[in-house]
């Protein structure tokens, strides 16, 4: 795992000093909330409905059970006992004071943890494959990567003030873990005739228009990576629209000029950056990659375990949570945080505490943080399976719906949201619910919540997104089909007219049921929504 | 009527204007006509201690009290619909 060293910890500190003496400083009436407020939206200081909400960066979704403890404690202390685990990667923490807010964030610092470019105009949190240096699928290791990334844009001065906010994620298997399209830089590492590069997206993103990002390099040498993200958003600095908030994100420019010249426009400007000294030394590529470099995995183990015939429901879990590892003797589990009756993506300090006791005792200290809102231990030893169940059922995290209809992302929408036009959560809910009976035999349904335009529950890349609107005043849904947010991405389609909260309930369970009757051998809900096309499922919701 | 509402600088807590100071309980805030409304906000916007002020539309319950006209405003009153367990106490979301 990647530690943080003098610089980071340096970094971390100061922000700390100077943020507090800014919140002293509003707190004694010096400073008034107009010059305020960009202050505190720099330490990813929110204020919501209830309360102020802090959004804590998780680098690349990877935590360290110390961390994690940690989170738990700040929860504990500074909140009311529970966090939120959002789609990037990062948690959000919902009632802080602004007067706690410092010391917060100092007991943050000591493990490293931070709030920094979480919010604001500038190059956000890195998100990536979850199942980095685990997956057996796993081309190239994507957290060296990430982490050039994350030191390249942390304090970045040319791209602090950029049109709009800027999201990156990069993986390094074919298999996309990150909704990479879907980010304003996409990154797939890969490998051709022995040399490594990344395959470059651009342009793709949620909000009101949405939008998959195009190729624009099919093939970048990994030694240039930074000078070409360098370029990428220069290009985007220089010709952004910071005129209209709604078309300043970088997909509308990649829209507006098209693919080609976008790229066009960028290799002019990497040709030109290309010698400058921006891309890092491969010294300094192998020093940060040493620090991923394999826990101490005991090889030659036995790769299965017995799994008690008497036990359907460890049977059940291991069949649906359980991966596998490109080491044998390993496994990745996935830890739900999608219970009946929970909120997806939160967790109590009990449940943090819990996992960060597991992390330490089967997975060499190590959680990450899924875009679909659920934990990952990553490296389990697949002797160790029965045991790390048994002790998630205790803490009521064994649910076994990985990728089912009651996996939904879901954003905190108006139960918690300023922006919100409806609540996306008691809807999730009530999905969950109608749906866990039958989830098992639908087979993978991804089902994506969001209270408003902005997209933050990804509905767009929803085989089934749902869209809270407002309807003169009262929370009306709209219904949409067929997005993805995975390898084969695709933009969902609105259905028709809205609906209230118990009808698109009942619509999403008719939709479901055309799947059932007309599904072919082998199909996801997805692919037979391709294949059919909407017509069927409109007729069935609104005929 | 109207209700001035807003979040506290210090705490983000939300709350109501109460004839002589800011409440944390609806059931304490004070019905405004739309004008004397108005210059309570310009009023409190200047003492700057309190957040996001607003007017907000609000009918009297039967039983007393006032019922925020959009769900926001009563969700704001409550806590998340949720979490009841989080609720403040005696307030009503629906
Ligand atoms: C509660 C406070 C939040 C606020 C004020 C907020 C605000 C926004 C806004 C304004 C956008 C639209 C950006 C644009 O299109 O230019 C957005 C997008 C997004 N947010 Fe949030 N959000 C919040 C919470 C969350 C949470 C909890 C999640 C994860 C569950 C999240 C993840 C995202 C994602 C994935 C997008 C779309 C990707 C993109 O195109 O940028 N946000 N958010
Ligand atoms: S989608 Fe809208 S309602 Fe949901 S968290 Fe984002 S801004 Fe808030």
């Amino acid at each position: 795992m990647y530690r943080p060293d003098e610089i980071d910890r340096a970094i971390v500190d100061a922000r700390v000093a100077e943020f507090r003496d800014q919140v002293a400083r509003r707190l004694s009436g010096e400073l008034d909330e107009d010059h305020f407020k960009p202050l505190r939206l720099k330490n990813g200081l929110y204020l919501q409905l209830h309360a102020y909400m802090l959004r804590v960066a998780i680098p690349y979704g990877v935590l360290s059970a110390e961390q994690l403890r940690m989170l738990a404690d700040v929860a504990r202390r500074y909140d009311r006992g529970y966090g939120h685990f959002t789609t990037r990667q990062n948690i959000q923490f919902n009632w802080v004071k602004l007067e706690e807010a410092p010391d917060l964030l100092a007991d943050l610092a000591r493990v490293g943890l931070h709030a920094i470019q979480t919010s604001g105009n500038c190059v956000r949190n890195i998100t990536s494959d979850p199942y980095a240096g685990a997956a057996a699928d796993e081309v190239v290791d994507p957290r060296p990567w990430a982490e050039l990334l994350r030191q390249w844009s942390t304090l970045h001065p040319e791209f602090s003030y950029l049109p709009r906010k800027f999201k990156i994620a990069i993986t390094g298997a074919p298999v996309d873990r990150a909704a990479i399209r879907f980010h304003d830089i996409g990154l797939e590492l890969r490998r051709l005739e022995g040399r490594l590069g990344l395959k470059v997206y651009v342009g793709g993103g949620m909000g009101r228009t949405p939008m998959l990002g195009a190729c624009i390099r099919d093939f970048l040498p990994a030694e240039e990576f930074l000078s070409y993200c360098e370029a990428i958003l220069r290009v985007y600095n220089r010709h952004g629209r910071r005129d209209n908030i709604h078309k300043a994100r970088i997909k509308i420019l990649v829209q507006a000029l098209g693919a080609e010249q976008f790229a066009a426009e960028v290799e002019r400007e990497h040709a030109h950056l290309k010698g400058q000294g921006i891309d890092a030394p491969w010294g300094e590529v192998e020093r940060i990659a040493a620090h991923f470099t394999d826990p101490p995995f005991t090889l030659g183990l036995p790769d299965d375990f017995r799994v008690d015939a008497l036990d359907p429901g460890l049977e059940r879990w291991v069949a649906r949570q359980v991966m596998r590892h490109r080491v044998p003797g390993y496994r990745i589990v996935n830890v739900s945080l999608k219970p009946p009756g929970g909120i997806p993506g939160d967790a109590s300090a009990e449940q943090m505490e819990a996992i960060a006791e597991l992390a330490d005792a089967y997975s060499f200290g190590e959680v990450r943080v899924t875009h679909a809102q659920n934990l990952v231990l990553p490296h389990v030893r697949a002797i160790d399976i029965p045991a790390v169940y048994r002790a998630l059922m205790q803490v009521g995290l064994a649910e076994a719906n990985l990728d089912l209809a009651s996996d939904i992302i879901c954003c905190p929408g108006l139960d918690y949201c300023t922006l919100a036009n409806a609540r996306s959560i008691p809807v999730a809910q009530a999905l969950a619910d109608r749906l866990r009976p039958i989830e098992a035999e639908l087979g993978e349904l991804k089902i994506k919540v969001s209270g408003c335009i902005n997209a933050c529950g990804h509905h767009h890349a929803g085989h089934i997104g749902i869209l809270g609107v407002d309807r003169k005043g009262t929370e009306n849904y709209q219904l949409l089909l067929g997005g993805s947010g995975a390898e084969d991405a695709s933009l969902a389609q609105i259905l028709g007219p809205g609906f209230t909260a118990e009808g698109v309930v009942e619509a999403v369970a008719r939709v479901v049921d055309v799947y059932r009757r007309e599904r072919a051998a082998g199909e996801r809900f997805l692919d037979t929504y391709r294949r059919l096309g909407p017509a069927p499922f409109r007729e069935a919701v609104y005929g | 009527m109207k209700l001035l509402t807003g979040n506290r600088v210090r705490t983000g807590d939300v709350v109501w204007w109460a004839g002589d100071r800011w409440s944390t309980r609806l059931a304490e805030a004070v019905g405004l006509e739309p004008a004397e409304g108005e210059r309570l906000l310009a009023e409190q916007a200047a003492h700057e201690q309190v957040n996001d002020l607003a007017l907000v539309d609000a009918e009297p319950r039967p039983g007393g009290g006032w019922r925020p006209v959009h769900i926001r405003e009563r969700i704001r009153a409550y806590g998340p619909t949720v979490r009841p367990d989080l609720a403040r106490e005696g307030e009503n979301w629906r």
